[in-house]
């Protein structure tokens, strides 16, 4: 269960260009579901995420992961936290140009220092679940949109993390690649993993796969359905 | 074992990292190299100058006694051994016949030498095996001298022997006492100079005294003498050196910052994912030492072993003007491979250690950037 309480975030804080985009957000994370998280651009969907994620601290409020406060904790453990509980699937994936599909699957396992020969199993089973197989040794450059997005998820699943945190997943993608996604996200539910979305995309918050739908505007929730 | 896996993954991505950007990498290891090739030829060539003079004076005698007349190193009355005799505490004075040698054919000049038991006659030299590559001693196998008087001296090639220095054996001629007067015009009764041996070497100070208060034309040379002032010569010649590549090092260490310092913007995206992903600021930092390591390494063992062979293959061309002083006159001599662990711990202390350090404060910057802008950055 992951829990915010009247969490803000303000950058630039202090400064004449301050900006809030969150504020005092009251929010109970229910695990095994799909949340999705929608509303205009800049109404902080990507900030929420990123909170959740342990990718940003918040300004003020606090945020619990399974009773346990992380908004305070030192930034060694906070990364281990994002590490171990979070996967992430960027907006623009962001994979490493130049290495290929494999190690940019196993670049998130690298500080746990887990063996090679076990590391190298685990990225394969991913590969072979998402259909990657065939481009493991492929540089990630010369994926397609959709491989590249896959190569995205299995890199944010190395870990086994019990949380999938994805930002605009389908803003790249055609309709066909977006229910491909939809189908991939749905598999993950079923092996019973949290699932966050943020995404104006009425193909996913729409989509029967999503459990509930919270809105955002301008920082604040405006509806929780 | 979980941090020797750690490691191992950090130098693979670190050397995979390299290879993507290789143009800026090996630009920047050759550069390095280049000045480690610099610093270790200068160092291995004065080290290994330092150690052939040591070589020399191993086998000379504690204490030498020349003549001087007008400040100038004189011929010495043989007589002179009996006043020395006199000094108590000295064992044995050994009268040295030696000279120089210039021989136009060859362009080079020779040292020879008339030791108190030479095993040959009159009509037989002993030559180091140097001395073969430049003299040539044609199908007689003799060697022609002139004598002092004008004349010829033709003298047979006896044996030759071989040296741990080829200082020695690039130069030396053996010969006995009256074919060396007859070439060289040293007169019966009269010596290049005096050897002396002492009873007790804690004495040796005292004695040189005494020999000068007996023969005020005496000059005594202690052989730690001559060992201070080799060591003085090649440590000036080193420094000399030092001043020459001291631009060449300022422009490396002004390159080196540039490229450590300016991670281009690929590499801080690379960063901001790495962190995106879970690693931390120390696990950002390990990846950078491990960069700066391989990098400096690779320079350093590169430099080494090009300075190796620059020194003791080709007879260090590019620094023996400077650093041998009057020795770069024929005829030429190798200098035999020597390298000590302690000039080793020095260069790696001077090249690797610093450059290893300063990517890692550029790193630190980049690495403390908060793992959000990962989520903006495309």
């Amino acid at each position: 269960m992951i829990t915010l309480s009247k969490v803000s975030k303000t950058y630039q804080d202090g400064r004449p260009n301050a900006f809030q985009a969150l504020k005092a957000v009251d929010l109970e994370i229910t695990p095994n579901q799909v949340t999705v998280f929608t509303g205009p651009s800049g109404s902080g969907k990507t900030t929420l995420l990123s909170i959740i994620g342990c990718l940003a601290r918040p300004s003020q409020g606090r945020i619990h992961i399974d009773g346990q406060e992380i908004s305070s904790l030192p930034e060694r453990f906070t990364a281990q936290v994002r590490r171990r509980t979070f996967g992430f699937v960027f907006q623009h994936y962001n994979l490493i140009r130049g290495l290929p599909v494999i190690e940019n699957v196993m670049i998130p396992a690298y500080p746990e220092g887990v063996s090679p020969r076990e590391l190298r199993s685990r990225a394969a089973a991913l590969l072979d679940q998402l259909d990657l197989t065939d481009m493991k040794h492929q540089s990630v450059e010369l994926l397609s949109g959709g491989e590249q997005q896959r190569t995205a998820i299995a890199r944010a699943l190395i870990n086994d993390p019990s949380v999938l945190i994805a930002d605009e997943p389908t803003a790249h993608l055609d309709s066909h690649l977006s229910a491909s996604f939809l189908t991939i996200i749905e598999r993950l539910k079923i092996q019973g993993r949290t699932v966050l979305i943020a995404s104006h995309d009425p193909l996913v918050y729409q989509s029967a796969v999503a459990d509930r739908c919270v809105e955002l505007q301008d920082g604040c929730v405006r509806t929780d359905s | 074992m979980i941090w020797i896996n750690r490691q191992r993954y950090y130098l693979d991505f670190i050397l995979s990292s390299l290879g993507r950007r290789k143009w800026k990498n090996a630009s920047l290891i050759c550069v390095y190299m280049l000045v480690v090739f610099l610093i270790s030829s200068m160092t291995f060539l004065a080290g290994a100058l330092r150690r052939e003079a040591d070589l020399l004076l191993h086998e000379s005698p504690e204490l030498i006694v020349q003549r001087m007349i007008a400040g100038r190193h004189a011929l010495m009355p043989v007589d002179y051994i009996a006043d020395i005799e006199t000094i108590r505490g000295i064992q044995k004075v050994i009268p040295r016949l030696w000279g120089y040698y210039f021989h136009p054919a060859s362009g080079a000049n020779y040292t020879l030498m008339a030791p108190e038991a030479f095993q040959h006659d009159d009509a037989k030299v002993v030559i180091g095996a140097g001395v073969m590559r430049t003299w040539d001693p044609g199908p007689t196998g003799t060697l022609v001298f002139k004598s002092s008087k004008g004349g010829t001296v033709e003298l047979a090639i006896a044996e030759t022997f071989e040296s741990q220095s080829d200082l020695v054996a690039a130069d030396l001629i053996l010969m006995s006492a009256a074919t060396f007067r007859q070439i060289t015009g040293v007169a019966p009764g009269w010596s290049t100079d005096l050897a002396v041996t002492v009873r007790n070497p804690r004495e040796i100070q005292t004695i040189a005294n005494k020999i000068v208060d007996a023969l005020p034309d005496a000059r005594p040379i202690l052989k730690s003498e001559i060992q201070r002032t080799y060591a003085a010569v090649f440590h000036w010649r080193s420094g000399y050196i030092i001043v020459m590549l001291s631009g060449a090092l300022l422009a490396f260490v002004i390159f080196a910052w540039d490229k450590a310092t300016g991670l281009s913007a690929g590499e801080r995206t690379e960063i901001g994912i790495l962190k995106g992903v879970g690693w931390d600021t120390t696990d950002i930092l390990m990846i950078k030492f491990w960069e700066g390591l391989v990098i400096s390494l690779t320079a350093f063992l590169g430099g080494t072993i090009l300075a190796y062979g620059h020194v003791f293959f080709t007879s260090a061309f590019l620094f023996s003007h400077a650093l041998k002083g009057w020795a770069v006159l024929y005829p030429e001599f190798h200098l035999q491979p020597f390298v000590n662990i302690y000039q080793l711990a020095v260069l790696f202390a001077l090249t690797v250690v610093p450059y290893t350090f300063i990517t890692i404060v550029p790193a630190w910057r980049a690495a403390v950037t908060d793992p959000d802008t990962v989520m903006t950055q495309g």
